[in-house]
């Protein structure tokens, strides 16, 4: 290993990817994913968060044998093996649509609009998709 | 028969396709959700009773395979709702003379 990566990062920035987007309908969910377990390889501090139609990406019991796609929510999952632990979904989107923390396919913080506007000020970057 | 079926692809908290369709739509229509558009059938949504309350004015289909795709499966649909499958589709558009996709 050479020494400067086992020195780590020397900068640290706090970066926020915000989800808006259901599965499957249009590519941005997958995109964003991917974008993220890539990303969680930099040693950054990383935020994800669901808000919006993005909540329904970690709908539980998805099943795409039918439209021929992969289903790719158990993916999410990878995200506490990268080390992404921070993920926030908002309360207000989950209420719209009639779901709560337990439809969900991994642990998450519920977090209210109001809280989670103070979440997002604290970045230093934010990609929405 | 003349009335028409209306196709439906858009989550209808994303986009004001379902609004505009029901506005317009002429009652005696059948109205099919189908990709995105299935969100509008989840029975304990917001929105629901905007569907719920015009299930007198038209007929409602939602297509099985896009449903379970989302995990809506186990979650309870807008009653009155007539779930199909690719078949029952196709036998929709069949059926009318006249489809309209509210891309």
């Amino acid at each position: 290993m050479e020494e400067w990566e086992e020195a780590g990062p020397e900068v640290v920035k706090r970066f926020m990817y915000v989800n808006r987007r259901a599965p499957y309908g249009t590519i941005y969910a997958l995109e964003c994913l991917e974008v993220v377990l890539v990303a969680a390889a930099f040693d950054q501090d990383v935020s994800v968060v669901f808000l919006d139609d993005g909540v329904c990406q970690l709908k539980k019991n998805q099943d795409t044998t039918g439209i021929g796609m992969k289903n790719y929510s158990k993916t999410y999952g990878a995200l506490d093996d990268y080390d992404v632990e921070k993920i926030y979904v908002e309360k207000e989107s989950l209420d719209a649509r009639g779901l709560t923390a337990d439809d969900l396919v991994i642990p998450v913080e519920v977090v209210a609009a109001e809280e989670l506007r103070e979440i997002m000020t604290q970045q230093d970057v934010v990609i929405s998709s | 028969m003349s009335s028409m079926l209306h196709i439906i692809n858009k989550s209808p908290f994303e986009r004001n396709s379902l609004d505009s369709c029901l506005r317009l739509a002429k009652p005696g229509s059948s109205i099919l959700l189908i990709e995105d558009g299935v969100y509008a059938s989840m029975g304990k949504a917001t929105h629901a009773e905007q569907i719920s309350g015009r299930m007198e004015d038209f007929s409602f289909y939602v297509l099985g395979p896009d449903v379970a795709a989302r995990g809506l499966s186990d979650t309870p649909l807008i009653e009155g709702m007539e779930v199909v499958d690719y078949e029952g589709f196709v036998d929709l558009v069949a059926e009318h003379e006249v489809t309209q996709s509210w891309l």
